[in-house]
């Protein structure tokens, strides 16, 4: 489905220069989750925006479906835009303050259905917060009068309205408490099994990689030192450095629940 | 022997156009000479405001102690004027940030900022003091530290940084450490390296150190004793050792089975509902009982808040019947 | 204070029903919010009634003509004749502080407009673009910064005084309206043209930082992956973001420009006798504060509180624009 081939992509500051991407090569089935595991500073985030259409590689291509997007010249690729979303990881930012909630879904909404108004729009954004399990009469109300757990949802939603082909989560659930990070984590399950959404997802927290993925990639300084089955990688760690991170996550002890 | 911080039935309000924010409600907990105490909450429990009046460090207004005590080594801290409190800041009681970027001054030498709390406290000056801190930062493990010393903080990589500002908490050697989410803005593996510096430097001073996280799992790492925090009040406090035996409040219960390394791949994690309730308005009864799903909702208090009781040696609980597990046997 | 009509949830249904974007919801509910800010409100009136005191009242004969002189009744104490006493050439002050207002609202206002255009304008597109466009346009505002302010507004309206005899006989050729009605305002239109043209530099900066802040926040780069063209994203997504200070800017202009035209008039570039403006009046007043302390009391009284109004004004528009500050 998406199909990254030797993506490369420097960086210049002055006269140094950084390899951010480092003939990177990766490969998400049609209704699969790829689990990207590394720190800050790898390159996973300029890695998703590339795929997100936003940075042009230096070298290597970019294939979605049957079409080479890094063959396309630059206007027919911002037709693309809207196949890649994004579930960001700060609901606090991600979500535009001075719109409510209606306006952030209808605004993506009408991105692929431009005909969409009145009470169809109205409907279809109803239909959207049901999903993500918000009540629709929340839809007048702005980002702040929502708890952060909501506000992902609401990113959620904002992501999946444009029925995207590719949707990259970063982090989704590191910036939201404890308590509610497995709803979140429930939810993208749930909507992935339902949709059949092909999905990128970034995380350094390899217990929560684990459990969503159905294969997994470690990048570190810029490339993919790893890649493999989840289970594989996460019981059999061929790489050192995937061994230091597994090392390094806290475990919680498993306590008896009753 | 009584233990070294000893908080009582702390209360501190916010007074915002909202009306009055109870962030900390009715909190008790003790803190023994040498040990890591770790505090587990989300954001809102109280957990950080608790921590921060222990120094004088709550904004007021729109803050107020509404009630309680901190005892430390015989001194009610909640008592003490800012002057009287600046004798007990940075001497015998230090604290961490969770960001070392914006609590180091960039504009200062990492020399200079080392020195500064020798000087004020210990009237150490000129070499000497500078032994020490270059000893201080040699023991957090920055190596070649006579000569980075005199560098400035963005020449640090933000790891380094907070080893630096460990380095500075424990230079006066202090009894009480106050850690506020020391390695949130760390990565993990960076995270790793700080926390084995935390310890092992906890365990040679025998510093007792307080430690504020979110994350449960490093709490099981990191501290000796946890109290769990929910909604501006102690929902749980044991050992670490008799938590890890069976948590007993279902709000603690539900942390621990939302934890994804326990559940089967693919198969939907237990979530606890809903959010946090809002300070501003909080229940009257169990402020849990909008979300409990693993205990028994309808038998929660609904009327007046649950009392913390020690329900095995060491190990207390609010008790709510309908948020208790039933007992073992 | 409820009042029926902005009960929220009565607007909030009222609105359900209707398909709407994003910028509309915004500004409807801005309207709302700021008909509940007490202080704004009171401001506004206040500024109404000033308006309309200043552009409408002295077409009524009660008013005097404010360039006549009663020689005989100067320094007059209030009365039923002059509300407001006569000055020291005993013209009605009331006529002449009426009079001077619409030339001191209108400055301000134009001024204020054409800043506000250009400043924003410029400071949005250098901070949303960045690299070189951002690096020329930054070194346009710091040129402009150099050159001596009042020299340039005092060449650019002399060279402009042609245009505006032009622009004067237009007006009073299609309207019919009495020359000398129209020629103080439109001899003052090119230099406060040239204010405003000028005036923009600092606003220009406030806006490039805030727009550059907002623009590397995940809430743009989401409308960006959505392909939304950039001119959408700057106006929808981040100018309204941006909106408080440039709100706080424009409020603090106004009075400014308005003192400025007072220092323009002393060099006799700004308004000219017998006409006047609230600048002009109240140096005079303050020239002759011991003979007639009126004359600088009345006023600066109503200056103070014209000012005062578009402050809190301000305030209020801008809290109106920041969804966060509603209590509902």
């Amino acid at each position: 489905m998406l199909e990254l081939r030797n993506i490369v992509k420097t960086f210049r500051q002055g006269r140094e220069s950084l390899r951010a991407v480092d003939d990177v090569s990766l490969t998400i089935g049609a209704g699969r989750i790829l689990g990207l595991v590394g720190e800050s500073g790898c390159g996973k985030s300029t890695l998703s925006r590339i795929i997100m259409q936003l940075l042009p590689p230096d070298a290597g291509r970019v294939r979605l479906g049957e079409v080479e997007l890094t063959a396309l010249p630059r206007r027919d690729v911002r037709r693309h835009c809207l196949d890649f979303q994004m579930v960001f990881q700060d609901p606090y930012a991600s979500l535009n303050p001075r719109f409510t909630v209606f306006s952030t879904l209808a605004e993506a909404l009408r991105r692929r259905h431009p005909q969409l108004k009145g009470s169809e729009l109205h409907d279809r954004v109803a239909a959207w917060l049901e999903t993500v399990g918000l009540p629709p009469r929340h839809m007048r109300r702005y980002p702040h009068e929502f708890s952060g757990g909501q506000r992902q949802r609401i990113a959620i939603a904002r992501a999946l309205a444009p029925e995207p082909r590719v949707v990259i989560a970063d982090e989704p659930v590191s910036a939201l408490d404890v308590s509610i990070q497995s709803q979140i984590l429930n939810l993208l399950g749930r909507l992935q099994a339902e949709l059949g959404l092909t999905m990128l997802f970034i995380s350094h927290d390899l217990a929560v990689v684990r459990h969503v993925s159905d294969t997994i990639a470690v990048m570190h300084r810029g490339r993919i030192v790893e890649q493999g089955g989840a289970e594989q990688v996460f019981t059999d760690p061929r790489d050192p450095y995937t061994r230091q991170l597994l090392d390094a996550v806290p475990v919680l002890p498993r306590v008896p629940i009753r | 022997m009584p233990p070294l911080l000893d908080i009582q039935d702390l209360r501190i309000h916010f007074h915002t156009r909202d009306g009055v924010v109870r962030a900390v409600d009715g909190v008790s907990l003790q803190v023994e000479a040498g040990e890591v105490a770790g505090i587990v909450g989300e954001s809102g429990s109280g957990k950080s405001v608790t921590a921060a009046s222990l120094l004088g460090l709550v904004p007021m207004p729109p803050g107020r102690i509404a009630g309680g005590r901190a005892w430390f080594d015989g001194t009610d801290l909640l008592r003490l004027t800012g002057r009287e409190l600046n004798g007990y800041r940075g001497k015998r009681i230090s604290m961490i940030f969770q960001d070392p970027m914006t609590s180091l001054n960039p504009y200062l030498r990492i020399s200079t900022q080392l020195i500064e709390p020798l000087e004020i406290h210990e009237g150490l000056r000129g070499k000497r003091a500078l032994h020490r801190a270059i000893d201080a930062l040699e023991s957090v493990g920055i190596a070649d530290a006579a000569k980075r010393i005199h560098a400035y903080p963005h020449e640090f990589s933000g790891g380094m940084r907070q080893r630096v500002m460990i380095a500075m908490a424990l230079i006066t050697k202090p009894d009480l450490v106050i850690a506020d989410e020391p390695t949130t803005a760390l990565d993990v593996t960076v995270q790793k390296q700080v926390l084995e510096v935390m310890r092992r430097l906890q365990r040679e001073t025998g510093t007792a150190v307080l430690f504020i996280t979110h994350d449960l799992a490093l709490v099981h790492e990191m501290c000796d004793s946890v109290t769990v925090m929910y909604a501006g009040r102690v929902v749980e406090s044991a050992s670490a050792a008799m938590l890890a035996t069976g948590p007993r409040h279902a709000y603690t219960r539900g942390l621990y089975r939302s934890n994804p390394a326990g559940a089967g791949k693919g198969c939907a994690l237990y979530s606890i509902p809903g959010s946090p309730p809002d300070p501003a308005r909080l229940p009257g009864g169990c402020a849990f009982r909008e979300r409990n799903t693993l205990g028994d909702a309808d038998q929660c208090l609904a009327d007046h808040r649950p009392e913390l009781v020690e329900i095995a040696p060491g190990h207390h609980v609010q008790d709510c019947p309908g948020c208790l597990a039933p007992s073992q046997d | 204070m409820t009042r029926p009509f902005s009960d929220p949830s009565v607007s909030g249904a009222a609105r359900s029903g209707v398909a709407d974007d994003g910028g509309r919801s915004l500004w409807s509910d801005a309207v709302s919010r700021l008909r509940r800010n007490r202080a704004a409100m009171w401001s506004c009136t206040f500024l109404t009634i000033v308006v309309l005191l200043c552009f409408i009242v002295p077409f009524f004969p009660i008013i005097q003509d404010p360039a006549v002189q009663d020689l005989s009744g100067r320094n007059a104490s209030p009365s039923a004749g002059h509300w407001m006493g006569t000055d020291h050439l005993g013209r009605d002050l009331l006529a002449r502080v009426l009079h001077g207002g619409r030339i001191s609202i209108l400055v301000g206002l134009v001024t204020t407009l054409v800043s506000l255009t250009i400043g924003v304008c410029i400071g949005a597109v250098a901070g949303y673009a960045g690299g070189r466009i951002d690096a020329l346009l930054m070194r346009v505002v710091d040129v402009l910064y150099s050159l001596p302010f009042l020299i340039i507004v005092i060449l650019f309206s002399a060279l402009a005084k042609s245009h505006t005899e032009r622009l004067t006989d237009g007006i009073t050729a299609l309207t019919g309206w009495n020359r000398d009605a129209v020629a103080p305002f439109t001899g003052l239109l090119p230099l406060f043209v040239a204010i405003g043209a000028l005036s923009w530099l600092n606003l220009s900066r406030i806006v490039r930082a805030s727009v550059q802040d907002l623009a590397g926040r995940e809430f743009v780069e989401a409308a960006r992956s959505l392909g939304l063209p950039h001119h959408r994203i700057l106006f929808h997504h981040i100018l309204p973001n941006a909106v408080g200070p440039i709100v706080v800017y424009a409020t603090l202009t106004i009075p400014g420009v308005m003192l400025f035209e007072a220092t323009l008039s002393f060099l006799g570039m700004g308004v000219q006798p017998p006409y006047s403006s609230w600048g002009v009046l109240i140096k005079d007043g303050a020239d002759r504060m011991l003979s007639n302390s009126l004359l600088l009391v009345f006023p600066s009284i109503l200056f103070v509180l014209t000012l005062l109004s578009l402050n809190f004004l301000g305030d209020g528009l801008r809290d109106a624009l920041d969804p966060k500050s509603s209590r509902d």
